[in-house]
């Protein structure tokens, strides 16, 4: 048991390669929660509405991207919609793995959000005979936007971990695949997956750090 | 000229008001009296139609509050109202606050809107509190915004709602006295208070309200001296 010897240069002179696969990494996240609020935003407006079948919709999509597990739902998108005959590469159902699992937290957390503005503040909009639009962009929303804010970065973070995942169903030029690939040649399990643990920790220690700079130039109340 | 004819208004099965009638002239201060649940608060966010209503009418200057083709959000620019919770914008500074409706709902140019915020901010005495967030103001102070605010909108009319009922006793007196100027300058108010002092001051009128039913209303010196009604004298009485 004692007898491995670290051989961390293996590791280093991968580096660059390593470092090539965090920025796959990093714009499959991005990428994943630019859709995840977009989808998030629509299923809002779905809850919201009069029709039992979208809200219907909404509330099972909710539910299910809460409760089943993150790689259950990208191995649907790779796997389960193949034996529908949609076969997606493994970037695409990664990122659309993510995506839906982005819009099932992200939903929750705007409906929080704007349950937290008090229905006066829109009241106080319309009686100064702004429309209902203008009520909510102008005055609910970008208080909305505060309190979602943090709970989104969290998300934000999650969804680069999640990336990992993508090993699963194929994907080799993220960081986690990189790393993957990189094991099966040297069995250097250890050093390689240690190296990548501390990329991954760095990128998310940075989305943080720049969240909170971003939200302190944004919300100055 | 503020016409209210025979209105009627229930929550569900319970009937807040009963057929109110009263008619508001131009440059007139009406204050309303009452205890809690007599239906004054409701009134006010009839008028300006806020609130829908069950039956009878209310016209502002001939436009009739609750038509279907009337465009409240055109009407309520002439009608100004401020609650008894200021609701001042949080994330925006007390400039932009007043700013906001001229710019977006007038569609006044930014230097123009600036110029009247900080006219009325300070007529109500907040010049020095421009670039400040609301909540780093007192609540007499956010509710003289919310007033600067609702100015700024160049009402004819305005409403206030119990606008001294959230505070604490030493800020009131500051709201109270902006009311009071803007009563010596000719605004046409309608005023819902628990402040018999100043509804006795500065009201041309005074209306008790009891039950959804308007019980009395005079002159203050006719109400607060002589009131006929044996509930508005039971309500004197107690606030006393």
């Amino acid at each position: 048991m004692l007898n491995y010897t670290f051989h961390w240069n293996q590791a280093f002179k991968a580096l660059p390669q390593m470092l090539d696969g965090a920025v796959v990494t990093l714009q499959i996240a991005l990428l994943s929660m630019v859709l995840g609020v977009a989808l998030a935003l629509t299923l809002t407006a779905f809850r919201l509405s009069g029709s039992r079948i979208l809200r219907g919709f909404a509330a099972t999509w909710v539910e299910v991207a809460r409760n089943t597990p993150a790689l259950f739902q990208i191995y649907m998108a790779h796997f389960g919609l193949g034996n529908f005959g949609i076969h997606l590469n493994p970037y695409t159902a990664l990122l659309i793995g993510i995506a839906f699992n982005n819009a099932g937290y992200l939903a929750e957390n705007f409906r929080g959000a704007l349950k937290a503005i008090p229905d006066t503040q829109a009241r106080a909009g319309r009686s100064l005979g702004m429309t209902p639009i203008q009520s909510f962009r102008l005055i609910v929303l970008p208080q909305m936007l505060r309190v979602a804010f943090l709970p989104a970065t969290n998300q934000m973070v999650w969804a680069i971990l999640m990336t990992s995942l993508g090993v699963t169903v194929g994907m080799n030029t993220d960081l986690a695949g990189i790393t993957q690939e990189l094991n099966a040649r040297s069995f250097r399990t250890f050093e390689f997956f240690a190296l990548a643990a501390v990329i991954y920790y760095i990128i998310a220690k940075l989305v943080t750090l720049a969240a909170r700079l971003l939200a302190a130039r944004m919300f100055k109340y | 000229m503020i016409e209210i004819k025979d209105v009627r208004k229930s929550f569900s099965t319970l009937e807040v008001l009963k057929g109110i009638n009263l008619t508001v002239n131009k440059g007139e201060v009406v204050t309303i009296i009452g205890g809690s649940g007599s239906g004054k608060s409701t009134l006010l966010t009839c008028i300006n139609g806020l609130e829908p209503i069950n039956a009878g009418q209310i016209t502002i200057d001939g436009t009739v509050v609750h038509a279907k083709d009337t465009d409240l959000n055109k009407l309520r620019r002439k009608v100004g109202i401020v609650f008894q919770q200021w609701n001042a914008f949080p994330h925006l500074t007390v400039l932009e606050n007043v700013m906001l409706a001229p710019r977006k709902v007038l569609g006044l140019a930014k230097e123009k809107a600036e110029e009247i915020a900080v006219k009325q901010l300070t007529h109500v005495g907040l010049a020095e509190k421009l670039n400040v967030y609301p909540n780093r103001m007192s609540g007499g102070q956010q509710q003289r915004m919310a007033i600067a605010r609702a100015l700024a909108m160049s009402p004819e009319y305005m409403l206030f709602d119990e606008v001294t009922s959230a505070l604490d006793p030493m800020l009131v007196g500051e709201v109270l006295d902006t009311l009071k100027m803007l009563a010596e300058e000719g605004m046409t108010m309608i005023c819902v208070t628990h402040e018999m002092a100043f509804a006795r001051d500065v009201s041309d009128r005074v209306a008790f309200f009891h039950h959804g039913v308007m019980a009395e209303i005079g002159t203050p010196d006719q109400l607060f001296g002589a009131p006929q009604h044996p509930d508005t004298q039971a309500f004197l009485a107690s606030v006393r």
